[in-house]
């Protein structure tokens, strides 16, 4: 074998200048490649970790996934009911307390309780509707990142007044409101009170900002009219990747629909796994064009050495032995280029991982984000040989296929 | 006793529009120790039996036997491996590779039998190379050496397997006649053991007539096959 490279390292270096053009084209295609699919993969990484910052990786809900079976269903053999409406359900998590303990004892994570209501924010004779979420403070900054969003006041605040809340910089701007005043919120039920802002927090988006606002669990029980109520348990793993096995499991426990991060935003996903797919076919594609040199060259020298192809059968030299000369050429010279582009991917990584640029409302400037995965290193050589070992086929496979006598003939 | 290599009503036709026989109704059996000459003008097919003989082309019809083995239902993986154990082969242009150095070709053969560890195939590759008066050239290129060196270069690879068969085309049909002469002296060495034999083509009459056997073609047919003691002499 050692041979069989000895030769197409000497044919190789014998076409020095469309040598190194061909590797050159096989490395610029990797390095562009790599440093491509670390920008998307970084950004993509740095997207879905905000996002799993920023949302309960579970979140249980008192929805169900498929609707209850109305007895009618159970009575009549009937197809199809219309207009049937069932009994006022009165919303809610039911035995919210045992449902927490229930989870509290499996869950890898921690869990918090919360009561959302539609309702109104009013100020000043300008209103706007709101979500009301009623939380227990110390909990709701173990699930969410709202604790770090907090621009003015403290979050923890809402334990010590009873009837605080803590708004969004947008909905502060609507109002006109800033820590101190006392907007009054009010339910769909028209239960109303008056609530003193002890905090704002700004996430950067807008519809949080302008129409959720936050007060304790117990004002919102209140404002609800219903004690102990809860309709949201939202959960924060030790490891999101969990997210779908917790919500299933918390599905079947409770009877509630169980969301996990990853299912809220799967159109997000799959439209990243899609933006994937596009960017591996350009890549291919790239690396196709690279192979074509490839199959140039090795064409060209397979022509240029038909006669030492003759001598070598006539050595002893099996038609394998030959095509794998041809094979090891196109081999090496993706093989050159895979080294070559990886160190160029890499360099152009570092590169970009330094381009500084500033977002409004960002106090820092950050940097673009990359990811160096050995994966995409692997996937971009990988196809880069393969791609040159298959344009080195076809000249290979002509050339251990021909007739040795015609070719001595032909010399002599 | 079993021929060393043996043409069994050996035909070999070129398919084309209008067919062309190369060789026709050819039985010839080469022996061990032999040292032959084919003869005949040219296009009477004397390359072409060479070829047969070694197995790098397939008859239309008869056969080949190499040591006994008929080759003509071997695949090509199986005549190459006689080829690379059996048959040395030495044309009329010496056909080294030029990215090699002298030695380096000498070695391709071993190298690709893999019969001996590396420190030993270079010993073997010099030992021949000196053997033939190359010792001074083996870190050339073949750019580098004289014609009549280059070919016995191409005499040292044949030998560099140790093989029983040399065919040899035209050996010296390129060189001057002090290269030719010392070709032929190494050439005619080669069956002196009794063991390994030597066919070569030639148009050189006289060559041909201090060999021990001249076998004449003419259209593709032997027309006489005679050992030097009966042969008759130019």
């Amino acid at each position: 074998m050692r041979l069989l490279v000895d030769i197409a390292v000497t044919h190789v270096q014998g076409r020095g200048r469309q040598t190194l053009v061909s590797i050159a084209g096989v490395m610029l295609g990797v390095g562009f490649a790599i440093a491509m699919a670390a920008l998307m993969q970084g950004s993509q990484d740095d997207f879905v970790n905000t996002l799993i910052d920023a949302m309960p990786h579970v979140q249980v809900t008192d929805e169900q996934r498929n609707p209850a079976v109305q007895p009618a269903d159970r009575s009549y053999d009937a197809v199809e009911f219309r207009g049937l409406r069932p009994e006022d359900d009165v919303r809610g998590i039911l035995n919210p307390v045992a449902a927490i303990a229930g989870l509290r004892g499996w869950v890898p994570g921690v869990l918090s309780a919360a009561l959302s209501l539609q309702g109104v924010a009013r100020y000043g004779g300008t209103e706007r509707g709101v979500q009301i979420m009623g939380v227990e403070p110390r909990h709701a900054l173990d699930v969410s990142t709202i604790g770090e969003d907090i621009v003015a006041g403290r979050f923890e605040d809402l334990e010590a007044a009873g009837f605080s809340v803590v708004i969004g910089t947008g909905l502060a701007k609507r109002l006109s409101v800033g820590p101190g005043d006392s907007p009054r919120l009010t339910t769909a039920t028209g239960v109303a009170r008056q609530f003193k802002v002890v905090g704002l927090f700004h996430t950067g988006v807008a519809p949080t900002d302008e129409g959720l606002v936050y007060v304790r669990l117990k004002a919102a029980q209140v404002l609800a009219g219903r004690q102990n109520a809860i309709n949201d348990i939202r959960i924060r793993l030790h490891d999101p990747e969990t997210a779908r096995l917790v919500a299933t499991r918390a599905e079947a426990l409770l009877g509630y629909k169980a969301v996990s991060w990853q299912e809220a935003n799967e159109d997000l996903l799959s439209a990243f796994q899609i933006r994937n797919t596009i960017m591996y076919t350009v890549v291919g594609a790239i690396l196709l064009v690279a192979g074509f040199g490839i199959y140039n060259i090795v064409s060209t020298i397979t022509h240029e050495k038909a006669r030492d192809i003759a001598i070598l059968k006539s050595l002893g030299f099996r038609d394998t032995d030959v095509r794998a000369i041809f094979l090891a050429e196109g081999a090496l010279m993706g093989l050159a280029g895979s080294l070559l582009g990886a160190a160029l991917g890499f360099a152009l990584t570092l590169l970009m991982s330094h381009v500084e640029f500033k977002a409004p409302f960002e106090t820092e400037a950050s940097h673009l984000p990359v990811t160096y995965n050995w994966l995409h290193y692997l996937i971009a050589s990988g196809l880069a040989v393969g791609a040159a070992t298959i344009a080195g086929y076809l000249p290979a496979r002509k050339a251990s296929e021909g007739n040795p006598v015609e070719i001595i003939r032909g010399a002599t | 006793m079993t021929a060393l290599v043996e043409a069994r009503g050996v035909t070999r036709i070129l398919p084309a529009i209008v067919p062309v026989t190369l060789v026709k109704d050819i039985d010839l059996a080469v022996g061990r120790g032999e040292f032959i000459a084919i003869t005949g003008p040219s296009g009477s097919g004397k390359s072409s039996l060479l070829y047969l003989l070694g197995l790098l082309d397939a008859p239309t019809a008869g056969e080949v036997l190499y040591d006994g083995t008929p080759t003509h239902e071997l695949d090509n993986t199986a005549k190459a491996e006689i080829r690379l154990r059996g048959i040395g082969f030495v044309f009329q242009f010496h056909f080294l590779l030029p990215e090699f150095t002298v030695l380096g070709n000498v070695m391709i053969p071993m190298r690709r039998l893999g019969r001996w560890p590396r420190a030993e195939m270079q010993d073997r590759a010099e030992a021949i190379l000196k053997s033939l008066d190359l010792a001074d050239h083996l870190s050339k290129r073949p750019d580098q050496v004289s014609g009549g060196q280059r070919q016995r270069v191409a005499v040292a690879r044949a030998l560099a397997n140790d093989p029983p068969l040399i065919l040899a085309d035209e050996p010296t049909g390129s060189l001057d006649s002090h290269a030719s002469e010392q070709v032929f002296q190494i050439l005619k060495e080669i069956p002196a053991g009794g063991q390994k034999s030597v066919i070569a083509v030639t148009h050189d009459l006289a060559f041909a007539n201090r060999m021990d056997r001249r076998v004449h073609l003419v259209d593709g047919r032997i027309v006489s096959d005679e050992t030097r003691a009966a042969a008759p002499v130019g």
